[in-house]
């Protein structure tokens, strides 16, 4: 694992190679982030053309394919015209408007016509861009009302569809996603910052943290089976490691400052998460198993945040604070880092490709969706007064 | 919503309370940070021991953090008097869990009121400004209760007495978005608890 990422020296020498020219003797995935370093954040979106679809589902692909990466022109000036009708059912055909071949032409039945205008574009965004789309994917996020109490919700991604997970009037906190329909969360229900087990499937739910002082920010482990979490029982904020039932803790940090937000490389290796060092905010990252931590470093800006680890393995988005709250990207291994848009804590689709963030807007919070390759963003409707903390089901 | 199902996990973290009460320091000592956490959970010889750790300051001077959290069994049947301690909450500099000179008397304010009534307990709510990722505020609110805390310990408080609870950004004192709003909200609040009448 550690020999695939690049360190902060060879993406400097990587850089001054690519303007003068290309390295044959690097390994291909080198070359890959490289050239993706330069496209995140800066790619032209895909022109396309919407022709046939009105109301719910236009709306639809419209949401759907604008946060992948596509934007709307006349058909002339498409590169793919994509035609059908969404009344009673969604039916649809994509051409490619340079070779004039018909890419697929399908029809959808069954589930509601919301569902199959995401299916659609599910289907536009795979065959033209290679990757599985996201229409049909769900988030969690918390819903504070104004005097503090909230309540974790999941929705579709893009916020349609909301159900209240919990109803508890408390606090609450740092949803995150665990393989198998389950939630973990933060609560104040018990009097204090605990750590809940809640299994969507059958509303079985437990407490799987609940020291003295805080217990926050569970992270699960891809395989399901770890949890990464902050515990302060020992003196000081600091990252733990247990079994997702809480049995073998294991202290990963014990800094006398404070970490935040765990969350796991894709491969289970490592956990990165947010602290200070020689009281600056920074990047770290941890084995998983125990061991010495180390710097992840974020050039070109400032107080990092909040990081989540792409499940491609090649990027690590987070919160930079710098007067506002940016967005931003930084190679899994760190180096130079690369601001999308402003908003806060970041959480990866599960292709890798589109984020959910939390905004600011009026002193209020909303969630966002964002192509990390365009920067087009669209925020998604609110539940309460601030919506904050979204996680992206993997 | 079932409540049944929690009874095992109760029941677990019941037994690894009692594990770790077993294993607890004498009244009146503070653990320094990075200290032993021995006790802390359920004893083996895998598993429970620190992991590699790293020092931020590496090479600087030594740091010193709280000592252990109290135990949260300990806490129940009080009742919380928000009123008693409410003139002495401890306020901070932006980002900054340091407890400035300038609250001295507020911290021996608390401090008299724990000594001379001993069947008293504290909790102290650590809060924090808008300005900051909510995590991080989180995190950076259960400093500041744990460094006041800590001071208490040092003036001599029995620190098993007082339980810390940080609500981040979450419960503003003031639900402005100014200088004067944050200059409230970066705060540790001191709660005094008694026990319950007849218990």
């Amino acid at each position: 694992m550690k020999n695939t990422f690049l360190s902060p020296i060879n993406i400097v020498l990587l850089s001054l190679l690519a303007i003068a020219a290309p390295e044959p003797s690097h390994a291909q995935n080198e070359i890959n982030i490289q050239s993706e370093i330069t496209v995140m954040g800066r790619a032209k979106p895909v022109p396309i053309s919407l022709e046939g679809f009105t109301g719910e589902a236009a709306e639809v692909l419209r949401f759907d394919l604008w946060v992948q990466g596509f934007s709307f022109v006349a058909p002339d000036a498409a590169q793919y015209r994509i035609s059908g009708s969404g009344s009673g059912s969604v039916q649809g055909r994509v051409i490619d408007a340079i070779s004039k071949q018909t890419k697929f032409s399908r029809s959808y039945t069954g589930a509601t016509l919301r569902k199959q205008a995401h299916a659609f574009a599910d289907d536009i965004v795979e065959t033209i861009t290679g990757k599985k789309g996201i229409g049909q994917t769900k988030i969690a996020f918390k819903a504070q009302s104004p005097g503090g109490a909230g309540e974790i919700y999941i929705a579709d991604f893009d916020g349609h569809n909301p159900q209240a997970v919990t109803r508890d009037n408390s606090i609450v906190a740092a949803p995150a996603w665990a393989p198998g329909r389950a939630l973990f969360y933060t609560s104040y229900e018990p009097g204090n910052p605990d750590i809940f087990y809640h299994n969507l499937s059958n509303g079985e739910r437990r407490i799987v943290a609940k020291f003295s002082g805080l217990n926050t920010s569970a992270a699960i482990s891809p395989d399901g089976t770890r949890m990464a979490l902050i515990l302060s029982k020992s003196g000081s904020p600091d990252v733990w490691v247990c079994n997702v039932d809480g049995s073998h803790l294991k202290q990963l940090t014990a800094t006398p400052v404070d970490e935040s937000s765990p969350c796991w490389s894709p491969d289970g290796q490592w956990i990165c998460f947010a602290t200070k060092m020689g009281e600056r905010r920074v990047l770290a990252k941890v084995p998983a198993g125990g061991g010495t931590a180390q710097r992840i470093p974020t050039s070109g800006v400032s107080n990092p945040t909040e990081p989540d680890w792409s499940p491609d393995g090649k990027w690590i988005a987070f919160t930079s604070q710098m007067g506002g709250f940016d967005i931003c990207l930084v190679p899994a291994a760190g180096g130079a880092a690369t601001v999308l848009v402003a908003g806060e804590d970041p959480s990866w689709s599960p292709n890798s490709r589109t984020l959910v963030c939390t905004r600011r807007a009026g002193g209020r919070y909303t969630l966002s969706v964002l192509d990390a390759m365009t920067k087009q963003v669209k925020d998604i409707g609110r539940i309460s007064g601030n919506d904050s903390q979204p996680a992206w089901a993997k | 919503m079932k409540t049944t199902k929690w009874i095992f996990p109760l029941a677990l973290m019941l037994a690894l309370t009692l594990a770790a009460t077993g294993c607890k320091h004498k009244p009146g000592t503070v653990t320094k940070l990075p200290g032993t956490r021995s006790g802390m959970m359920g004893e083996s010889s895998e598993g429970t021991k620190p992991g590699g750790s790293f020092d931020p300051n590496a090479g600087g001077p030594v740091q010193t953090g709280g000592g252990q959290t109290a135990n949260a069994a300990d806490f129940e049947n009080m009742t919380m008097d928000r009123a008693a301690l409410a003139a002495h909450t401890l306020h901070f500099a932006f980002d900054s869990a340091a407890i400035k000179a300038s609250e001295k008397a507020s911290l021996e304010a608390v401090a008299a009121a724990l000594k001379s009534d001993s069947s008293a307990k504290l909790l102290i709510e650590g809060g924090c400004d808008e300005r900051g990722t909510e995590e991080y505020n989180r995190s950076l609110g259960e400093r500041r209760a744990l460094a006041a805390r800590e001071a208490l310990a040092n003036d001599g408080v029995d620190p098993s007495r007082i339980r810390t609870i940080s609500y981040g950004k979450d419960k503003p004192a003031d639900p402005g978005h100014d200088e004067a709003a944050w200059a409230k909200n970066r705060r540790a609040e001191f709660i005094l608890l008694h026990p319950k009448a007849g218990v």
